[in-house]
């Protein structure tokens, strides 16, 4: 058998045997709500978290779990006075419950932020924004993912 | 240096709200995912976005591997005066790519 082949019994006994490796790797587990409840309390603390206030859009159906728009929007003047400080975005079915945080000021003039994350399954996603005053207030959306980011 | 991609506007009028549009090429590796031979391929992620308006920060965002790859983020910024907006974002080993744009308030 000459090397130009592209399948030799080599390459796939190689590849094959790659492949099963992959398939026998338990995929990390993925978190659970009560992770982003953790991730939550280590940021926040036990202060309690209106409801309200904070818009969070993700499109309820994402096709692609690599790539899912995310926009945030907090009710606020964003005056020295009254504004938010930080948003933090948690995940609870990722394997990490973080997703991003975002610090914001008086001089950010609007509290909007757009991105894009990713989703490894079917879940709800969080969305806390602390005021200067130390107000939390909060939100969760939930998004059907059909591909997912599998094991992100 | 990562190729970034950047819409500021060049001229705004005093105590306009702008929106500033901020991407950048990077793999964002979540750690997670597995070579064809099944290696685990190391973890290599940006940590941190800082917008800074005439050297102070007006926006920053601390970012995880949930943040997709070529990270983009929208966001905004109030504009007082003219000067530079740099952006800056830091990897997880220290590197810092960083970019400016001249913004003019009339």
């Amino acid at each position: 058998m000459s090397d130009k082949h592209l399948l030799s019994r080599r390459r796939v006994l190689e590849y094959g045997s790659g492949l099963l490796a992959i398939a026998m790797i338990p995929a990390p587990a993925l978190a659970a709500p009560t992770d982003a409840d953790a991730a939550h309390q280590a940021l926040f603390g036990d202060r309690t978290v209106t409801e309200g206030r904070v818009v969070l859009k993700v499109p309820p159906i994402s096709e692609n779990g690599y790539s899912v728009p995310l926009s945030v929007e907090v009710d606020s003047p964003m005056t020295e006075d009254d504004h938010v400080v930080r948003i933090a975005i948690f995940s609870e079915e990722n394997p990490l419950p973080d997703v991003a945080r975002f610090e914001l000021g008086p001089r950010a003039g609007k509290a909007r932020i757009d991105t894009r994350i990713r989703l490894g399954n079917t879940q709800k996603i969080r969305a806390v924004a602390e005021m200067n005053d130390g107000a939390l207030y909060g939100t969760s959306t939930f998004s059907i993912v059909t591909l997912a980011a599998c094991v992100l | 240096m990562a190729m970034t991609r950047i819409a500021a506007p060049a001229q705004a009028t005093a105590g306009e709200i702008i929106q500033l549009k901020v991407l950048i090429r990077h793999p964002m590796e979540t750690g997670y995912r597995r070579d064809l031979y099944g290696k685990q391929i190391p973890r290599d992620i940006l940590k941190r976005f800082e917008c800074r308006y005439n050297g102070e920060t007006v926006f920053a965002a601390e970012l995880f591997p949930a943040v997709a790859a070529d990270p983009f983020l929208t966001f905004y910024t109030r504009a007082t005066e003219s000067g530079a907006l740099e952006f800056r974002w830091t990897d997880q080993n220290g590197n810092v790519t960083s970019e400016t744009r001249q913004l003019d308030v009339q």
